[in-house]
Parts: C-alpha cells; structure tokens; sequence
C-alpha cells in the first residue's frame, strides 16, 4: 500500500499496465520529455524509451486519428488530450471512428483505446481549460465515460480502461489530482467499468454525483441533520442503474450534482431513470445542483458556477423538506 | 509598400520516368491477372449501378469506374500483409484486395451475408483478413487512420519484436481530402515519428462538384504539399495500370527501406458522377470523352494483344468468366436475408446487448422480434 493522491495513482496504473503489456503505448502532446502538462506520465519516457512513450506534435484530431490506427493494428493505446476543451478538435475522429467501428464491421475490428482527459473546473483556469463534457460523450454510442473521484478507484478504474476492448473517454477531475490522498494498493486491482461506489449509506436522501463535486457532496453529507446516502457514479456511461434505483426505493428523495450546464446534462437522464424506475417510490421532486446554462466562466466567478456545498445543502433542505 | 511576391514553382514537376518497366517485366501471368482485376472492378460496378436504380441499394453510392488502373496497380506493388486504407469509394480497393463479389454486393444490399453482415454499406467495406481497413465515409479522416496502421506495424516489427520495420501502409485518399485538417496532422505526425506509410492521392480532379483549380491551392502541382512535409513525392498517370505499378513500386521499396512516409499523386478520372445522383453540371462532355478514350482496361488488353498474343476470344472468356462471377455475386447476395433485429444492439459494445441494457434486450425489441414471422 502507499498513499497516493490522484495523478500519483494515474502514474501508477499506467507503469504497472506497460510493464504489463507490452502493446500498451502513449502518446500526446509533452506526455514524453516532459511528463505531461499535469505531470501525469512523470518519468514514464525515461523508464520505458520515447518508442512507448511517444511526443507528439500538438494536434488533437491527428495524435487521436493515429491512436485509432494503432488500436485498429492491434495494439492498445493510451492517448492524452491535455485538457477537455482540446477534444473539440479530435470529436470527429472520436465519434465517427472509435466509438463506431465495432458496429460498422460487426465486431471484425475493435478499438481499445483510452483517452485520458483532465476535466472540471476549480483550477481558476478559464473556459476550454475548465469543462465538464461528459453528457456528450455519453450521448455517443460506442463509447465508455469514466470520471473517477478518488486515488483508489482512478488506479482500478484506469486498469479497466485500457484493458477493455472498447474505446473509453478516462476523464480525470483535474481540480482533485492533488487535492488528497488515500492508500492505494501497489498490487494489481481493477474497480469494473459500469458499476457506481455508494460513498456514504443513508435512509432518508439518495445524493447523486461524479468527479471533482463528489468532494463538495461529502462535506455536505457531514453538514446535514438528514441521513443522506451518497452514491459517486464513477462511470459515466454504462449507467450503474441498478445501484441508483435500490438507493432511490429505500429513501424516496433525490439530489443529483455536477458541474457541467444544467440542460441535458447527464442529471436529466438520471432523472428520467429514476422516474422510469421508482415512481412511485418518490417522495419530493428530484433537486439538481448543477453548473449553469452559460460558458464555463474565467476564475474570478469560477465558485459561483460550481456547485458548493451552500447550494447543495439548500437542495437537501428543498427535497427533506417536501 | 508592396507586399514581396511570393515564390512560386513555375510549372508541376514530370511524372518521374521509371527507370525500367517493371510491370512489364512481371509477365504475362501477371498482367493477365491485373486486367481480370480490373474487368472485374468494372463489371462490379455497372452491376452496383443497375441495382441502386433497382433500388435494391440504399443511401449514397460511389463507383470507381474509370479509376480501376489505381487500386490495381497500387495493390500490386505492395505485399498482401500491409495494411491499406481508404475513402468512401471503396469498391475498387476492397476487390483489388481479394474480397469476394459476393459479400461485397450484399454489403451493400444490407443482407446479413455482406462483409460486415450489412451493417457497413457501399462506403465502409472492411476486410480485415486481406488487411482492407475500411472504407471511410469523412473526407480526409482517414488519414490519421493510415498513419497510426502504420504505426502499428513499425511499433510491432520494431518494439515488440525487436527487429527493423518490415511494413508498408498504403492511404489513399482523394484530392478533395487535401483541403482537410487531419490531412496535415496526419502527414506531419507521420514524418516526424518516421511512420512507414503512402499517402495515395487519387486525383480525379474533383472534390465531388468543385474541381481541383477551383478548391485547392497549389491545385496543379499537389505534390507541392508533400514538400512541408519533408517528404519524397511522385507524379504517376493513373489511366495505365503498368505506369501506376512501375510508379508505385520504387515508391513502395523505398519506404520499406528507410521507414520514411512519402506522398504520391496518381491523375486518373471518374468516369461517373461523384455519386449516382450527380448531374455533372461541373464539367463538359468533351472532358469526359476525352479521359474514357484513356480507358485503363482497353490500354492494358490492348497491350496483352500486341504483346503476348492474347486473342480476341482469350478476352472475351475472360469477361465473360467476370460477368459470371458477378452476376451470381447478385444473385447470392438477393437471396442473402436481411439482419435479425435483434443485430441492432450487438457488436455496439463487447458485450452482447450493450451494458446499458443489461443482458437481454429491450422489450419492445424481443417483442418485435417474436412477431416476425
């Protein structure tokens, strides 16, 4: 066991994955030399030699179209986009190519690729630099969203990640890389892709999250008079919905958070589920505390967008109250 | 003040002379082989046209007629395990590689029998056993794809098996993917990293209906491009299958050799329309008539004629034995049946229904299912 914060467990998983297996490659812009823009592949270019650790030129759309190319030839590529906004420019290769090539030849060809991202805001850097995309990507047919929340889950969850056959959009709070730590087992573990963590058990408020706001909802867990049992999704897509429909008919209530704008975030497909599943189990209209519907805001207004634990806590009272 | 003129080549650099004819030098057997590809080619897609008019093909189709010299010869001068890649008009390619008739029309028919059991359609052939990467329906977004295949393979020759890169990887594309952004990341990623990759431009002169002079710059000599790129270039006149072969194999060699991507532009012309829906207003009647006198399949039985006595009735076997074959490629691929419903949610995810739906498909589809006869 060590006790390692987020990046550190990142790292961590991908020397164990190289040594692993050799057909683990990463590429990107700094991910060699300079050990990534967040320092994530720290180290890895000296130990494994630029041919596995390769320096690319900055061009999302080339470095993810290549990363395709070499999962299509067989190998497992780990691709780094330095920041979420930089996806922009590689979408079309994501979503035209990766996410659809299983269904196109009906299984001929796979492509286990990981992208890893940093998402979320909280480093007072401005928009591009400070997004929660991932309803987007879970939108998208064919691909696997993950956000881990946690040093732990980020090694287990990576390690599922490039082993998975399909491609897999690995976001990772940026706000959170070295915010804590936690013991992180040195053995080999995977945390499986499509199941949620229930962070906290509760009977009276089923709190719903994912990523960097997983923080802020556990600070509001301990504020609160109510019993809120709170569930850390994890993955994004596949939805874990059977955990949230068991925690929903055991308390009724519901408040789901996250960061990105509120229309069509992935709260309102959580809503809706919820709705589909446990109707008539609700006992308040379910609260959500999310971003706003506006551009990601530069630093100064940064807290104001992201949900605190001031705006979650006025949530619980709503649906506690109800 | 003025602004300095930019410096500009004055006139497009020469097809390069082969310095032998290596086609030539394959002999007949070969050669024969080479025009049979492309009778067949040719035969494909005539019947590819009568079905979409039969409406038994949906969407968009594109046919290679006029282009079959390119796919043909440039598969020749590669070897059978180097991964090739392509665009949307795919037909060629895909046969010029091995993939039966048969499962190539029903692709296209949406049966169950076609090469991605008629999930993929005319733009998106794919057969990984002869190394046919797709069929790509983006312009210029395969490109990337075409470097990281060939990354794939220096990667494996080079690092997990310890040896030199042995691989070549040939991505064609057409002249209108030259005005797209993967084009040049691909290019540049491919010359800085060293990537043992062709980029093909087949230069039919037209990006659908806007023609080369009107949408690119640099449009008369594209191999200007290559030159930012730090990369050899060649000019090779597509409507002759042995110009394209004595072109591209030096080409080929040379990559294989030095593990160096290179750029090749092949001039060759459609014969149809950009899709079966185009009215050509873009382009004259004398043009076309002016590239179908240039046709590549008369260009190299005319030479088997002259050359190794290949008689008229050896050719008249010959496309009838390709009428054949196609036409039973029709008739297997009709009486193929279309896809279960159930194929609607497999192969989206490794695991059977997508784990979003758990294990079993959604009700509505199981009912619908059962109720078909």
């Amino acid at each position: 066991m060590a006790n390692l914060t987020l990046v550190q467990a990142i790292n961590l998983a991908l020397t164990q994955e190289m040594e692993d297996d050799e057909r683990v490659i990463l590429l990107g812009e700094d991910v060699g030399k300079n050990g990534g823009v967040f320092r994530a592949t720290e180290g890895l270019h000296k130990r494994f030699g630029p041919g596995r650790v390769v320096d690319t030129p900055l061009a999302e759309s080339g470095i993810i179209g290549t990363a395709i190319g070499l999962a299509m030839g067989g190998l497992r590529p780990v691709p780094e986009i330095q920041f979420e906004g930089f996806l922009g420019p590689a979408y079309d290769q994501i979503c035209t190519h990766a996410a659809r090539f299983r269904t196109r030849t009906r299984g001929a060809l796979t492509v286990p690729l990981t992208i890893r991202v940093p998402v979320g805001g909280g480093i007072h850097a401005p928009e591009l630099h400070s997004d929660s995309p991932e309803s987007i990507y879970a939108h998208t047919p064919g691909l696997k969203v993950v956000m881990p929340a946690s040093p732990y889950d980020a090694k287990g969850l990576l390690v599922s990640a490039i082993r998975d056959p399909d491609p897999v959009i690995f976001f990772e709070p940026k706000r959170i890389y070295r915010a804590f730590r936690e013991e992180v087992p040195e053995d080999e573990y995977t945390v499986p892709i499509g199941s949620a963590r229930v962070v906290a058990e509760g009977s009276d408020i089923t709190m719903i999250s994912w990523g960097a706001s997983v923080i802020q909802c556990m600070n509001a867990v301990e504020a609160a008079s109510a019993s809120i049992e709170l569930i850390d999704l994890r993955t994004i897509y596949p939805i874990d919905t059977p955990t949230i429909v068991e925690s929903v008919k055991k308390t009724g209530r519901v408040v789901i958070v996250h960061e990105a704008p509120r229309t069509c975030g992935l709260g309102a497909e959580l809503a809706t589920q919820i709705m589909e599943h446990c109707f008539l189990h609700l006992e308040a209209p379910i609260q959500r505390v999310t971003g706003f519907d506006t551009v990601m805001p530069y630093y100064k207004l940064e807290l104001e967008y992201l949900p605190d634990a001031q705006r979650i806590g006025e949530a619980v009272e709503q649906v506690a109250a109800y | 003040m003025t602004r300095p003129m930019r410096t500009m080549p004055t006139a497009p650099p020469k097809p390069r002379p082969a310095d032998e004819n290596l086609a030539a030098a394959l002999g007949p057997e070969v050669l024969r082989s080479w025009l049979r590809d492309m009778l067949l080619i040719r035969e494909f897609e005539v019947r590819t046209m009568q079905a979409y008019q039969n409406r038994q093909i949906g969407g968009f189709c594109h046919v290679y007629i006029g282009q079959e010299a390119v796919a043909v010869g440039c598969t020749a001068a590669v070897n059978r395990n180097d991964p090739i890649v392509t665009a949307y008009r795919d037909h060629g390619h895909a046969l010029a590689r091995g993939l039966e008739p048969r499962f190539a029309m029903a692709e296209m028919f949406g049966r169950i029998g076609g090469c991605a059991k008629g999930k993929g359609g005319s733009m998106h052939f794919f057969d990984v056993p002869n190394h046919m990467y797709g069929g790509h329906g983006i312009v210029g977004a395969q490109t990337p794809l075409g470097t990281g295949l060939a990354f794939a393979t220096k990667y494996e020759d080079e690092v997990i098996n310890g040896g030199s890169s042995s691989r070549v990887t040939l991505c064609f594309l057409g002249d209108g993917a030259l005005n797209q952004g993967a084009f040049h990341e691909a290019l540049n990623l491919a010359s800085v990293l060293d990537i043992p990759v062709i980029f093909v431009v087949e230069n039919n002169g037209y990006s659908m209906g806007t023609s080369i002079t009107r949408g690119t710059s640099m449009g008369h000599d594209i191999t200007t491009k290559a030159i930012g790129y730090g990369m050899e270039s060649a000019v090779i006149e597509g409507m002759d299958v042995m110009d394209v072969y004595n072109g591209m194999k030096p080409m080929v060699d040379a990559c294989r050799a030095a593990s160096r991507p290179a750029f090749v532009e092949i001039r060759t012309y459609r014969f149809k329309g950009h899709s079966m829906s185009d009215p050509r207003k873009y382009r004259t009647k004398d043009e076309e008539a002016k590239f179908e006198a240039e046709d590549p399949i008369d260009k190299l039985a005319d030479y088997m004629m002259s050359e190794h006595g290949l008689s008229e009735d050896e050719y008249k076997s010959l496309t009838k034995s390709v009428r054949t074959e196609v036409r039973e490629a029709v008739k297997w691929a009709e009486q193929s049946p279309p896809p279960d419903l159930d194929e609607l949610y497999t192969d989206v995810y490794v695991e059977r229904w997508g784990p979003y739906l758990g294990t079993s498909p959604p009700p509505m589809m199981q009912e619908r299912s059962e109720r078909r006869p």
